[in-house]
């Protein structure tokens, strides 16, 4: 192959359309761009939440007020005109009794992205909670996990039906002084998922919920809650598409795990945002999310699996603070950037309890003009007796255009603690294409599985469903990404 | 089968092979002998297509058809197969599947039926078993933590898969022990038939033993100063290359 053959494939690859990229047209009920206390409240009341939950979003809203937003991170993208952004929107069809009901237009949107509901209710054994913008249309799945008394429903409904619940775990992990967008989050938050295992409860399936955002101008302030009590076990997946928009879309999740004693509770993500436009990197999704949990008892559990192919910008540290003795954490994790995507990704282990132990596996696969920083904490504090942490961090570049970096941070107040770091960073090199060439294999080809290869320790995280997705995933995004 | 014609060909703007003719008939095993930087790995990496690799003269012919100007893969697939002095490192790329997806995209190229995974397990399994290799091979990462032997011998056991017509092995005996070597030699001899063809590259003549050529080329300095039948590497052995040297 010869350089100017590379460079035609690298530009061809630039010139891919993001597959997910449509629009629904439904009419939505959208409050006016601009965000002040009124804003809060009119949210708050559109949901009838009760007093103590308006008074924590105001208290979030002036906190946030205080706060300048951070800069810190690895990328650069234009200011955030809060004031332009729409805090609320929901399709106006709502209480829906059956699937039924849904606007078929919705349903044809589902099965765009490949989630037929009512083959997935009997095939897959996985209940859904589908989010559309701001609002849960559907959920599945109920009554099973009714019996095995569950509560999986959306944040909303959560509030309503278990406010003792919800009162007594929300902001706990991430509280509403926490950073800028989670603060931001919180005085805004629209819906978003809840789950609660009781005690000694294996959860008969895997949780599920799509997000998609839809509504031009319009922010995207998810809030999950999950809490693992006692000896129980949750699998949770998270996984999103957005269709193609011109205005940058602002997503400000936050996502909270409690897991008590003996709990374990896996949450995976795959994201698939939409990344901008191929030339110019305008348009895409702005992702900053807070993802935390928290081991609370000793021999818990939380283990957060990520892949991350979408989005313009990323900012994203699913972290575990490891209070429990003998608790766990773990974060396994793939990020692909292609053409003008940028992330700033990683995790946080604060080992607080004896014997905590985690592990941190990331894999960064930059293409086109990609940026990608890894920067992750691991922190040992006094009385974490044995703590033991292992960190690997692996880059791949495809192509001379792109960048990976590395920011690992170690902070260890104990003498008994055990630390591992381990990081390389490989061009997908000619010689491993020039072998597979010579075995008959595309380069194409060659790329989606080295590629593969290369995530696999992650991929074996996943959940069966998932993997198949995440590998699909990889191929789409990286096709034609030959360096 | 293989025909090379006034070869000048070089990398980053310097020539290595300077006017180098073979001609390669079916069934015939051809080796080519030289010391290092005389010129031996440009010849395959520019038979194989290689990027980087500049011919400035001359022409290269696999059975009568002009391949310089063809992909790697296309290369591949109309049956030229190197075995690598280097076989490269695929970390987490599982072996079976890799071969598999090499001899598929080749049926698929003959206009032949794709195995499936049974079909190919057994496929592959005969082959592990003439090279005296055991099945774990097919659970590990394509040269992965393989030893210099174990490289080597995944190399042939890929040529045994792809059933190539041409194969040039570029020094395929160094890092071998004498075992292994046998095993090698072993499978290509087994592989060999009138409608086959090797190109030898080595440096020491002990694999000659082993595979015995048709004809044996002398390559100096980007030309080849010397060529005859199997004796040469003999006279080689004895006399060194200080002697075609001047």
């Amino acid at each position: 192959m010869t350089i100017q053959n590379e460079q035609t494939i690298i530009d061809s690859n630039l010139e891919k359309d993001y597959e997910y990229g449509f629009i629904t047209d439904i009419e939505s009920e959208t409050i006016p761009p601009g965000l002040n206390e009124d804003v809060i409240r009119t949210i708050s009341k559109k949901k009838e939440e009760p007093q103590w939950l308006l008074d924590w979003r105001l208290k979030a809203y002036r906190h946030w007020l205080k706060k300048e937003e951070p800069k810190w991170a690895n990328i650069g993208y234009p200011d955030i005109d809060y004031q332009s952004i729409s805090y609320f929107s929901e399709p106006k069809k709502k209480k829906l009794a059956s699937l039924d009901e849904v606007d078929p237009k919705l349903l044809e949107t589902y099965n765009k992205l490949g989630i037929p509901l009512e083959e997935q209710k009997m095939l897959s054994g996985v209940a859904v909670d589908a989010v559309f913008d701001s609002v849960s249309i559907a959920t599945t799945f109920k009554e099973d996990l009714k019996k095995a008394g569950v509560i999986f429903c959306s944040f909303s409904e959560a509030v309503k039906d278990y406010p003792d619940l919800v009162k007594k775990y929300l902001g706990t992990v991430i509280p509403h002084t926490d950073n800028y967008f989670a603060s931001l989050n919180s005085a805004v938050f629209t819906d978003g998922s809840f789950v609660y295992i009781p005690k000694g409860v294996r959860c008969p399936m895997e949780l599920s919920t799509y997000f998609r955002i839809n509504e031009a101008n319009t922010g995207q302030f998810e809030r999950t809650l999950i809490i693992a009590d006692e000896g129980s076990h949750v699998s949770y997946l998270e996984g999103c598409t957005a269709p193609m928009r011109d205005e940058n879309q602002l997503h400000a999740a936050v996502v909270e795990l409690v897991a008590h004693k003996d709990a374990t509770i896996k949450y995976s993500t795959v994201q698939n945002w939409y990344p901008g436009d191929p030339d110019t990197g305008k348009g895409g999704i702005y992702n900053f999310v807070t993802k935390r949990g928290t081991c609370v008892g000793e021999n818990a559990r939380i283990s957060w699996t990520q892949v991350e192919t979408g989005s313009a910008v990323t900012w994203k540290y699913p972290s575990c603070i490891l209070k429990g003795d003998n608790s766990i954490g773990e974060f396994y994790s793939v990020a692909v950037t292609n053409n003008h995507q940028q992330a700033d990704t990683g995790t946080k282990m604060i080992h607080l309890g004896k014997n905590t132990k985690s592990t941190i596996i990331s894999k960064g696969i930059s293409a086109g003009l990609g940026q990608q920083t890894y920067r992750g904490e691991v922190k040992i504090m006094k009385g974490a007796d044995h703590a033991r942490n292992f960190s690997q961090c692996d880059s791949i570049l495809i192509g001379d255009k792109c960048g990976a970096h590395t920011f690992p941070y170690i902070d260890v107040r104990n003498p008994s603690a055990q630390m591992e770091h381990e990081a390389t960073t490989s061009n997908i090199g000619e010689d491993q294409l020039f072998y597979c060439n010579q075995r008959g294999i595309s380069s194409e080809d060659a790329v989606s599985m080295i590629v593969n290869g290369f995530c696999k320790e992650v991929f074996n995280e996943l959940p069966m469903e998932f993997a198949v997705e995440a590998t699909k995933l990889m191929e789409v995004t990286l096709e034609g990404s030959v360096g | 089968m293989l025909n090379v014609k006034k070869l000048h060909a070089g990398i980053s703007g310097k020539e290595i092979l300077k006017g180098v003719d073979l001609s390669i008939s079916p069934g015939e095993i051809h080796a080519v002998m030289g010391r290092n930087g005389s010129g031996k790995s440009t010849l395959s990496n520019v038979i194989t297509g290689k990027e980087g690799y500049v011919i400035s003269k001359g022409d290269i012919e696999y059975k009568d058809e002009s391949i310089v100007e063809w992909s790697p893969e296309k290369r591949a697939l109309a049956g030229i197969f190197m075995s690598f002095q280097y076989p490269v490192v695929m970390p987490g790329v599982n072996n079976t599947y890799f071969l598999k997806a090499a001899l598929n995209s080749k049926l698929k190229n003959n206009g032949k039926k794709e195995l499936n995974a049974a079909e190919f397990l057994k496929l592959v399994k005969e082959k592990l078993n003439e090279l005296d290799m055991d099945t774990s091979y097919l659970q590990r990462a394509v040269n992965e933590g393989f030893s210099g032997g174990e490289k080597k011998r995944n190399e042939i056991l890929q040529m045994l898969t792809l059933e190539p017509e041409l194969a040039i092995m570029d020094e395929t005996d160094s890092g071998l022990d004498i075992d292994a070597l046998k095993i090698i030699a072993n499978g290509v001899n087994k592989y060999r038939n009138p409608s086959r063809s090797f190109l030898v590259i080595t440096h020491y003549q002990r694999l000659l033993r082993y595979i015995k050529p048709d004809f044996v080329h002398v390559l100096i300095d980007g030309k080849f100063v010397r060529s005859g039948g199997k004796e040469l590497a003999l006279e080689l052995e004895e006399k060194g290359y200080e002697w075609l040297e001047e």
